[in-house]
C-alpha cells in the first residue's frame, strides 16, 4: 500500500492561502460620546475584529467651548472662571497656574504666604483630583465600592475648599498677584483632619485593589507604553512618570515655591494599567506629605502683592474708606490689570500632566493671545496606537487609567 | 386521578411560585440596601404610601427599610412605556425576557425545601419529588442562556450582540465544570440524583459535632460549584453579558419597561435558584446544625415541623444570597478571556481530578472495607 506522506507544514501552509477569506469582516462600533467607559464626551470609533479592537479613531471636540478665543475679549482676572471650566476636577490648581503664567508676564513677586496658600490649594485639588481617578479607574474595573469610599472623602476636600473659596467645584480662587481672600481661622486644623481622614480612605483602596487578584490580572501588561512613546507623544505627568520618565515639574522647575517642601515623585517601570495605579496611590500619599508640611510652616503676612498697584486689586474693607484704594480698584476693574508687553510661556504640574499657558501681551489688560497646553489632551493622543490589539474589555480599564478629563482635552 | 388533587396541586404551585418570586424581588431590594451598606450610604429610605406612614411605628421602619420600594419599582416596570426600537426582531425580542426567567421557576418545583412528618412518614414539602431532580434542575437551568442569546441577537444592534455572544461561550464553559464538580456528591449520596435524599443524607452529625454537610466531605466541589453557579447567574465578576463599563447594559441595552424587568427579575430569581441549590446540595438543606448537638435531631411532626424546616431553609438560603452581593460590591470584574481560561484551563481540570480522587477513593473503600 503506497502511503501518502502528509507533513504538518504543508498543511500549514495551505491554510495560510487562505487566511485572507478565514478572516471574515470586521465590525465597526462606536463608544461614546455618550458611554459609562469615556468619562465625557470622548468617542472612539473601533474597528474590531471579534473582540479584539484592530483600529481606534477617537474624536474629540464635543465639549469645545473656544476658551482660547474667548480669553482675547477679557481681561486677565475674567479669564480666571474660565480655568476652572478646563479641567474640572481640579478648578484651583488651574487658576493657579494661570495666575502664575501671568505673573511671569509681569514678572511680578507674590508674598510667602500667597505662595504657600497656593501650594496647599494645589496638593488639595491633586488629591481630590486623584481619589477621583483612582475611584473611577476602580469602577472601570467593575469595583464599584471603591468609587463609593473615595468620592466621599472627595467630597471632605471639597467642603475644606469651599470654606476657603466659597464654591465647592468652581473656586475662582486665584487672583493675578495674589488670591482672592486669606484662610479663615482654624481652617488649617480643619484640612488635617480631612487629609487625615484621606489616608485611611487611600490605605482602604490600597488594600482593596492593589493586591487583589482580579485587579492585578485586568490592569498588568495592558496598555503598555514605553518609555519612547511615552516622551514622542507628549505624555505628561502621572501617564508618563509611570511609564519611567522621570518628569515632575514641581521637581524640575519648582515654582510657587516648592522647592521648599520635601517630597518623592514616585516612577513607574512597565507603564502599564497597574504601575498607573500605583503611581496615584503613591502620589496621593506624597500630596499629603506636602500638605502637612505646608500647614506646619504656614508664614505670616500678606495673602497679595499690595505693591503692584496696577495689577492687584486692593481689600474690599480698604476699597470703602479711602480714595487712593477707590481709584486703584476702579481702573483695575474698569480696564483690567495692566500687564506690560512681551511673551511668557508657563506650565504647572497639574494632576492630569503638564498644564501650560502661553501669554502674548501687546500691554493693557486683555492678552492679545493665548494658548493653551492641555495634557489630557496631550495623553489622548496616544490612544489609536494604545488600543489596538486590545479586546473591548480593556478600553474602560485603559481610558480609567489615563484619567483625562474632556473639558481639558476639549477646551 | 381526581380533581381535588388536581385543585390542591395547582394552588400549592401558585403559593410557591408567590413566595419564590416575593423573595426574587426582595433580594433586588437587599442588593441595593447591602450595597449601600458597604458603601456607607443610606439606600432606598423614602418610598413609601401615606397609608403606610399612617400606621404609628412599623410604617416608619417599612419606609426606613426601603421594603416599599419593590412595589414601587414593579409598577414603574409596569407602566412605563414599552418601546419597540425599529430595528429589532419583534417575536424573539419579546421571547427573550420569557424565556430568561421561565427556566429559574421550572426548576423551582424539583427544590425540596422543608419536610413534613405525617403519621410517622417523613415526606419532603417540594411540588414534584422527581428521582432525577438534579438532572432537571441542570437540564433547566442551561436553558436560560437562551434568553440572553435571543435578546443579544434579537436586538439587532451591536452592543447587546457583543453581550449575547459572550454569555454564550461563558455558559457553556461554565456548564461543564459544574455538572462535573457535581458527580463526586451524588457518589457520596450514594448515587441518588433525589434531592429529598442528598438532604437526609446529610442529616446527622459526623465526630459528634460537626454537621454532615457534603461541604465538609466535598469542599472541592463545594468551591467549583459555587464558582460556577456565579458564572451560570452571570454575577458579578463574572457579568460579562452585561458588564456596563463597557458594553452599556450588555444584552438588555435595547429593552426598557416590563421587558427589562422580566430581566432583572429573572437574573435575582436564579441567584436564588442557585443559593437554594447550593443549600440542599452542600449546606445540609433545612438540618439546623447548632441544635442537632443537643439532641434536637428531628423536627416536630406536623404543620409546626414542615414550617420550622422552611424557615431554616430559608434562613440559609438568605445567607448565601448575601454572600453573593457582597462578592458583587467587592471584587473587580474579570476580563473575558480572562473567564475563558478560568472555565477551561483551571475549574474543569479540577473538577476531573476531584471526581477521580474521588471515585477511586470510594472504590477502595468500598472494595477493602465495606463489603456493602
Amino acid at each position: 500500500m503506497a502511503e501518502k506522506e502528509v507533513s504538518i507544514a504543508d498543511i500549514a501552509n495551505r491554510s495560510q492561502l487562505f487566511e485572507e477569506e478565514l478572516k471574515g469582516e470586521t465590525m465597526t462600533i462606536n463608544m461614546g460620546p455618550s458611554h459609562p467607559a469615556t468619562h465625557g464626551v470622548l468617542r472612539l470609533k473601533l474597528e474590531m475584529d471579534g473582540e479584539y479592537i484592530t483600529k481606534c479613531d477617537p474624536v474629540i471636540g464635543y465639549l469645545h467651548r473656544g476658551s482660547e478665543k474667548i480669553a482675547e475679549n477679557m481681561t486677565y482676572t475674567q479669564f480666571i472662571p474660565y480655568t476652572d471650566r478646563l479641567d474640572y476636577l481640579a478648578c484651583v490648581h488651574n487658576n493657579v497656574a494661570f495666575a502664575l503664567a501671568v505673573e511671569k508676564l509681569a514678572k511680578l513677586d507674590v508674598p510667602e504666604r500667597c505662595a504657600a496658600i497656593r501650594v496647599l490649594c494645589c496638593e488639595l485639588a491633586r488629591l481630590a483630583s486623584h481619589l477621583l481617578g483612582v475611584g473611577v479607574y476602580g469602577m472601570d474595573c467593575g469595583a464599584l465600592t471603591v468609587f463609593m469610599y473615595t468620592f466621599t472623602e472627595r467630597e471632605k476636600i471639597y467642603s475644606r475648599l469651599e470654606e476657603l473659596t466659597g464654591a465647592r467645584l468652581t473656586n475662582s480662587y486665584a487672583r493675578i498677584g495674589g488670591l482672592a481672600r486669606d484662610i479663615p481661622d482654624g481652617w488649617l486644623g480643619k484640612v488635617l483632619e480631612t487629609i487625615e481622614s484621606c489616608e485611611r480612605c487611600i490605605d482602604d483602596c490600597d488594600k482593596l485593589l492593589t493586591r487583589n487578584k482580579i485587579f492585578y490580572d485586568r490592569t498588568v501588561g495592558v496598555g503598555v507604553i514605553s518609555k519612547a512613546d511615552a516622551i514622542a507623544y507628549g505624555l505628561s505627568g502621572p501617564n508618563a512618570r509611570a511609564s519611567g520618565v522621570t518628569t515632575d515639574l514641581r521637581k524640575d522647575k519648582p515654582y510657587s515655591g516648592y522647592e521648599k517642601y520635601e517630597f518623592d515623585v514616585p516612577i513607574g517601570k512597565e507603564g502599564d494599567c497597574y504601575d498607573r495605579w500605583l503611581v496615584r496611590v503613591v502620589e496621593m500619599k506624597e500630596s499629603i506629605r506636602i500638605i502637612r508640611q505646608v500647614v506646619d510652616t504656614m508664614p505670616n503676612g500678606l495673602w497679595y502683592n499690595d505693591e503692584a498697584k496696577r495689577i492687584v486689586a486692593p481689600r474690599k474693607d480698604k476699597v470703602l474708606t479711602s480714595m487712593e484704594e477707590l481709584i486703584q480698584n476702579f481702573m483695575i476693574v474698569t480696564e483690567g490689570p495692566q500687564i506690560p508687553e512681551g511673551e511668557a510661556y508657563f506650565e504647572a504640574e497639574n494632576p492630569k500632566g503638564w498644564l501650560g499657558f502661553y501669554l502674548v501681551s501687546k500691554g493693557g489688560g486683555v492678552p492679545y493671545r493665548l494658548k493653551i497646553r492641555a495634557p489630557s489632551f496631550c495623553n489622548l493622543s496616544i490612544l489609536p496606537k494604545l488600543l489596538v490589539g486590545h479586546l473591548v474589555p480593556d478600553i474602560p480599564v485603559i481610558l480609567g487609567s489615563f484619567d483625562f478629563v474632556m473639558g481639558d482635552c476639549d477646551r | 386521578m381526581d380533581w381535588t388533587y388536581i385543585f390542591f396541586t395547582v394552588l400549592k404551585a401558585v403559593i410557591m411560585v408567590t413566595i419564590f418570586m416575593s423573595i426574587a424581588g426582595y433580594t433586588v431590594v437587599a442588593e441595593r440596601k447591602v450595597a449601600s451598606w458597604i458603601q456607607e450610604r443610606p439606600g432606598p429610605n423614602r418610598t413609601t404610601l401615606p397609608i403606610i406612614l399612617a400606621i404609628p411605628v412599623i410604617g416608619r421602619i417599612v419606609t426606613r427599610l426601603g421594603l416599599i420600594q419593590l412595589p414601587a419599582d414593579g409598577g414603574k416596570f409596569l407602566f412605563k412605556e414599552d418601546p419597540f426600537p425599529g430595528h429589532v426582531n419583534k417575536v424573539y425580542f419579546i421571547l427573550a425576557p420569557i424565556v430568561a426567567l421561565i427556566p429559574a421557576l421550572t426548576t423551582m418545583t424539583v427544590l425540596p425545601f422543608g419536610e413534613i412528618t405525617r403519621d410517622g412518614v417523613t415526606v419532603p414539602l417540594v411540588l414534584a419529588n422527581l428521582d432525577v431532580g438534579m438532572l432537571f434542575i441542570l437540564a433547566f437551568s442551561s436553558l436560560g442562556v437562551y434568553g440572553i442569546i435571543l435578546a443579544g441577537w434579537a436586538s439587532n444592534s451591536k452592543y447587546p450582540f457583543l453581550g449575547g455572544i459572550r454569555a454564550s461561550a461563558q455558559v457553556i464553559s461554565y456548564e461543564l465544570a459544574m455538572g462535573m464538580s457535581l458527580l463526586p456528591v451524588f457518589m457520596w449520596a450514594g448515587g441518588t440524583l433525589n434531592l429529598f435524599d442528598l438532604v437526609e443524607a446529610q442529616s446527622g452529625l459526623l465526630f459528634g459535632c460537626l454537621p454532615k454537610w457534603m461541604i465538609f466531605f466535598q469542599p472541592v466541589s463545594a468551591l467549583l460549584f459555587l464558582t460556577a453557579l456565579f458564572a451560570e447567574t452571570n454575577r458579578l465578576p463574572f457579568d460579562m453579558p452585561e458588564s456596563e463599563t463597557d458594553l452599556v447594559a450588555g444584552f438588555n441595552t435595547e429593552y426598557g419597561a416590563f421587558k427589562f424587568g422580566l430581566f432583572f427579575v429573572g437574573e435575582y430569581a436564579h441567584v436564588t435558584m442557585g443559593s437554594a441549590l447550593f443549600v440542599v446540595l452542600f449546606l445540609g438543606g433545612w438540618s439546623l446544625w447548632p441544635l442537632n448537638i443537643f439532641g434536637l435531631v428531628d423536627y416536630p411532626a406536623g404543620i409546626l415541623g414542615a414550617v420550622l424546616s422552611a424557615l431554616v431553609f430559608m434562613l440559609k438560603t438568605f445567607c448565601l444570597i448575601f454572600f453573593f452581593l457582597w462578592i458583587r460590591w467587592t471584587l473587580p470584574r474579570f476580563r473575558y478571556d480572562q473567564i475563558m481560561n478560568l472555565g477551561w484551563k483551571r475549574l474543569l481540570p479540577i473538577a476531573i481530578a476531584n471526581f477521580v480522587v474521588y471515585a477511586i477513593a470510594m472504590a477502595v473503600y468500598i472494595r477493602f472495607f465495606n463489603q456493602a
